[in-house]
């Protein structure tokens, strides 16, 4: 092998002419080592020139090279040109030889390195080989083995089986035979009880026997009945009687279980309708794509509002069905109603990170450019200012005087000022002074007023007294109409009360004159009911008028009627 | 000779409770509630037996051979009869009228008037023996069981007649009367097979007969409103089956196969509810509708739901109590060998000791073994027999467990008030335990010589409550006036 790896190298770096070259270089060489051995150093003697010559011809002329010398020539001259090419030759041919032989040689070393190599790895895995060997024996033995305990194991279940099957056998027979024996000692036992019964029946001197002072009347106080073949029946009917009457309320349980039940879905149905149509108008907005299954929806739903108005006798089977089915639909119209409000939420969520970004743009840009023209604003500002500033600074003013005039204004404004702070102060003090006064003689007069109504309201009592009878019918049905008519009043009386005011001044000694026109005219008023003259009623709104007879009966209603007023 | 007033020892008894954990266990609302509990004094009794009469007004007790009527208002005696022999059974007729004293051992049932003294009357079974005696509903026949279950032996006392009725089955509970007293259902075995004879108890006419579709018939029980009856199968297999009035079968369950079944079987009062409690500690609730199951309670060992309320009886010494007075109860008068105990609410989750069962041994002490509805058909109680000293309480409207009362001593017995959702129980010491949606307490017996509660029974008007030690009795009674302070 590594021989004809060497000569593919060879072949590889030579020329074709080459190829046939070691061989016969082989040959040619083992030839000329050959006759070294007859003629050590003289190859070439001046005899045998020619024979030289012809000989190192032919070698060269086999070699592939130039012949040297030819014989046509006929001398013995040699060309030298020739001879040295064929030198220059054979010396390449020699080079290239020893290259190759180098070659070669490394070619061997790397070849035996390998070879060395490989018979390492050789040994190795034949190590290997025959460890596996071993295990593999090792494996087949344990695995004989355990095909032996399966076997005894297998023999042993299959025994075991069989003992299984045995005892179970056993068990069965001794069960049907313990049974039989069971049996067969139950009759013995009845028939030992029959005997002992008949025994006991038979015997004389211990008999049951009972004895009773006297006979009790029965429970219920009735006699005993025959026994007949109608008490039989009547026995039946009652029977069934009570099965049917614990069936009837069994069932007139269940009605109610039933009605309630209804209801609840009843309940839930309305609830699942409201929901659903709660949010279509916002659907039919928002959706196209689903528009399909909208009017199927709107259909359904209309299904469903008859069933509602039909489902009046809840336990008709049709109403029911109806009914479970509606609801299944709306239950799934919700549950798709969720569904893709779910969608539409996750939709939401990705619109919304769309939107704070593209809504806000415009904005954006606006309030840019709004700031921005701000800014510019405020820059032109700041340099008008400093243009101010510049030209006052670059004007020749001394500050000094400036400053002193500007303080001489302040001091003489100040001056006058506190001044003024002065005058005013005072002036707030009088004023003080006046209102304190003022609200003491509002207190005095609001004393004096409640004093004066107190005393109306004596001399009132003291005239009803007089003249009950007539009031007493009028006031139930003041009360009921008090309220409506002081509303009416309140606006109305504006302008009476101003006409009041003038009319009956003479009957007030008050100096303020602020609460006399209420006062005078329900005193006014008073002696209109007291009169009962509806003597204003040319000027009055009628209702007015009524209003105060009715009122201004009660003391009660009457103060009500001033507190009004006063509001207004 | 043997005049006793009641309130000679007068016992008040104010107990504080706490009442309500919400459902983070941390925050306990306390909510006082007060009951005024007048104990009575002690009266001798035996064989456990003492029974109200029905209408309320009289208290009948066994001492030996003699039968004491007494007044329930003021405990004074009315009556006393002497019976021939030690009285095994004593039961009071439905109107209250008569008393029947059944003499097992001799076979002689006597019956006493309460109206005529000296009326009497005596059954004699002979020698064919006796092994239980009944009034039937109308209160004018007397069911006596011979022995083997040979027979039963209908005697009127109207007429002085006899009936027999054979081959009665051999069971838990093969006899019922319904509630109303129109019907009698009899479990019988004919030819190794299970049959019902559903009787009018008016005439002993035999309304129905079937056969049932049971391997072995353990019980049978009415539904309140009469309507329904409910038949199960032994332990040895789980078959609960519902037949109608007229004998028709209207439901078939069964929860399992193979392993123990039934343990015991209550209607609810409104007849609404079917509650099963078997062996493998579950309660199974049927419904009165379609007869499935609607719900399932499991007694398990680790209270981990948060919204029941976990009561733990904790015993202290009262040296040690006194510290601590509003929250637990104080006992005046009480013997120093007592120990005082109170109820702390456990937050979940709580361990419920367990007693394994020995396998070895037959009827293991497993499962539900008791169920009580209150008086509301709201809560119901219920006993796992391997947690014996626990009792469950669950609500019937949420269907989930309210309370759990971990006693330190194993439950003797539990019933519930006929008139208010509140359960009295006992567990042989010397205290009384009552729980309400409100709360529990534990209450002294304050008489001398420590008075240890065997059973108990409720007044039918739910105002008292009969403590019933193993040789003596006493009456407890609840203000109903303090109740709501």
């Amino acid at each position: 092998m590594p021989e004809s790896s060497l000569e593919f190298k060879d072949t590889g770096t030579g020329s074709v002419e080459c190829r046939a070259a070691p061989v016969r270089q082989f040959s040619q060489s083992s030839l000329t080592l050959h006759r070294s051995s007859h003629m050590l150093n003289s190859f070439c003697t001046e005899h045998n020139v020619q024979e030289c010559l012809s000989h190192i011809n032919q070698e060269v002329s086999s070699l592939g090279l130039p012949p040297v010398w030819t014989e046509s020539t006929g001398s013995t001259e040699i060309n030298v040109v020739a001879v040295l090419n064929c030198m220059y030759d054979l010396i390449q041919l020699h080079r290239r030889g020893l290259r190759t032989l180098e070659n070669m040689e490394a070619e061997q070393l790397k070849s035996s390195s390998n070879v060395d190599y490989l018979q390492i790895t050789t040994t190795r895995l034949k190590e290997q080989l025959e460890q596996s060997r071993r295990e593999n024996t090792a494996i087949l033995e344990r695995e004989r083995q355990l095909q032996l305990k399966m076997k005894s194991l297998q023999n042993c279940l299959k025994n075991e089986k069989e003992e299984v099957q045995k005892l179970q056998n056993i068990i069965a027979s001794r069960a049907s035979q313990y049974n039989h024996e069971m049996k067969r000692k139950e009759r013995e036992f009845n028939k030992l009880k029959e005997r002992l019964n008949q025994l006991l029946v038979d015997k004389k001197e211990k008999k049951q026997a009972i004895d009773v002072l006297n006979n009790i009347g029965r429970a219920d106080g009735k006699r005993s009945l025959w026994r007949t073949e109608k008490t039989e029946a009547k026995h039946e009917g009652e029977m069934y009687k009570t099965l049917l009457s614990d069936y009837d309320a069994r069932q007139k349980e269940l009605l109610l279980e039933n009605a309630e039940l209804n209801k609840v879905l009843q309940q839930m149905k309305k609830d699942i309708v409201t929901i659903l149509s709660a949010r279509k108008p916002t659907l039919k907005r928002s959706e196209q794509q689903d528009n399909c299954i909208q009017q199927a929806d709107s259909e359904e739903e209309d299904e469903v509002f008859d069933s509602t108005k039909e489902g009046v006798d809840q336990y008709c089977v049709h109403a029911r069905e109806k009914l479970t089915h509606s609801i299944r639909l709306q239950w799934r119209k919700l549950k798709r109603h969720v569904e893709r409000l779910d969608s539409q939420a996750s939709l939401a969520q990705m619109d919304d990170t769309k939107a704070t970004d593209a809504v806000p743009r415009e904005i954006h840009e606006e309030e840019m450019e709004r700031l921005r023209e701000e800014i510019q604003q405020c820059k032109d500002f700041i340099h008008t200012q400093q243009q101010l500033l510049h030209q006052q600074l670059s004007s020749p003013c001394d500050e000094e005087t400036a400053s002193l005039l500007s303080d001489c204004y302040m001091l003489q404004e100040k001056e006058s000022l506190r001044e003024e702070w002065a005058t005013l102060e005072e002036q707030r003090k009088i004023f003080e002074r006046e209102r304190r006064n003022f609200t003491e003689a509002a207190i005095r007069l609001s004393h004096e007023r409640k004093a004066f109504e107190d005393d109306r309201a004596m001399w009132l009592k003291h005239q009803f007294l007089n003249m009950s009878p007539f009031s007493d019918s009028k006031k139930p049905h003041m009360s009921k109409s008090k309220s409506a008519c002081l509303l009416s009043e309140t606006k109305a009386t504006a302008a009476s009360a101003q006409r009041k005011l003038i009319k009956c001044p003479s009957e007030t000694s008050s100096s303020s004159p602020r609460f006399i026109p209420h006062k005078s005219k329900s005193t006014a008023d008073l002696y209109h009911t007291l009169c009962l003259i509806p003597e204003n009623s040319s000027t009055k709104p009628k209702k007015k008028t009524e209003r105060f007879v009715e009122s201004s009966i009660s003391l009660n209603g009457n103060a009500q009627v001033q507190r009004h007023d006063s509001d207004d | 000779m043997l005049i006793f007033h009641k309130g000679g020892n007068k016992e008040q008894n104010y107990i504080s409770q706490k009442a309500k954990n919400t459902s983070t266990s941390t925050k306990i609302v306390k909510e006082q509630l007060y009951y005024m509990m007048n104990f009575s004094e002690v009266f001798k009794q035996s064989n456990q037996l003492c029974k109200v009469s029905p209408d309320g007004k009289y208290l009948a007790t066994c001492v030996q051979y003699r039968l004491v009527v007494r007044d329930v208002s003021t405990l004074q005696i009315l009556q006393l009869y002497t019976c021939l022999d030690q009285i095994s059974h004593m039961e009071w007729s439905s109107d209250s009228l008569f008393i029947l004293c059944a003499m097992y051992k001799r076979g002689i049932v006597q019956v006493w008037s309460l109206e005529q003294p000296d009326w009497h009357c005596k059954i004699d079974e002979g020698s064919i023996g006796l092994l239980s005696s009944r009034w039937s509903p109308d209160g004018r026949h007397i069911l006596n069981t011979t022995e083997f279950h040979l027979r039963i032996t209908v005697w009127s006392l109207c007429t002085k007649a006899v009936s027999y009725i054979k081959y009665p089955k051999v069971c838990q509970k093969g006899i019922d009367f319904s509630r109303d007293g129109c019907y009698m259902a009899l479990a019988e075995r004919r030819d190794c097979k299970d049959y019902v004879s559903v009787f009018v108890c008016d005439d002993w006419h035999l309304l129905r007969h079937f056969e049932t579709e049971t391997q072995d018939l353990a019980g049978l029980e009415w539904s309140p409103n009469g309507c329904v009856l409910a038949v199960w199968d032994s332990c040895l297999e789980y078959k609960v089956l519902t037949y109608s009035l007229d004998g028709r079968l209207l439901s078939i369950y069964s929860a399992y196969e193979w392993s123990l079944g039934v343990k015991s079987v209550t209607w609810s009062p409104s007849s609404q509810f079917l509650a099963i409690g078997s062996y493998d500690e579950k309660v199974r609730i049927l419904n009165h509708i379609t007869w499935k199951k609607m719900a399932q309670f499991e007694h398990l060992a680790t209270i981990n739901n948060p919204k029941a309320v976990v009561y733990k009886e904790v015993e202290r010494r009262p040296a040690v109590g006194s510290d601590d007075l509003s929250l637990h109860n104080i006992t005046i008068g009480a013997t120093l060998f007592n120990t005082q105990s109170q109820y702390e609410i456990c937050p979940p989750p709580v361990h419920i000791p367990v007693v394994k069962p020995d396998p070895e041994r037959a009827n293991p002490k497993i499962g539900v073994s008791a169920l009580a509805f209150s008086s509301d058909s709201r809560y119901l109680a219920t006993k796992n027999d391997n947690m014996s000293s626990a009792v469950w309480v669950w609500d019937m409207q949420k269907m989930t467990l309210e309370a759990v009362l971990e006693q330190t001593s194993a439950v003797r017995c539990f019933q519930w008030d006929p008139r208010h959702p509140r359960l009295a129980l006992c567990t042989g010491n010397t205290k009384l335990y009552l729980w309400s949606p409100a709360g529990c307490v534990s209450v002294q017996v304050p008489t001398e010589g420590g008075f240890q509660v065997q059973s108990l029974n409720w007044h039918c008007s739910g105002d008292s409550l009969i403590l019933l030690s193993k040789e003596q009795l006493c009456l407890c009674y609840m203000d109903s006036d303090q109740e709501d302070k």
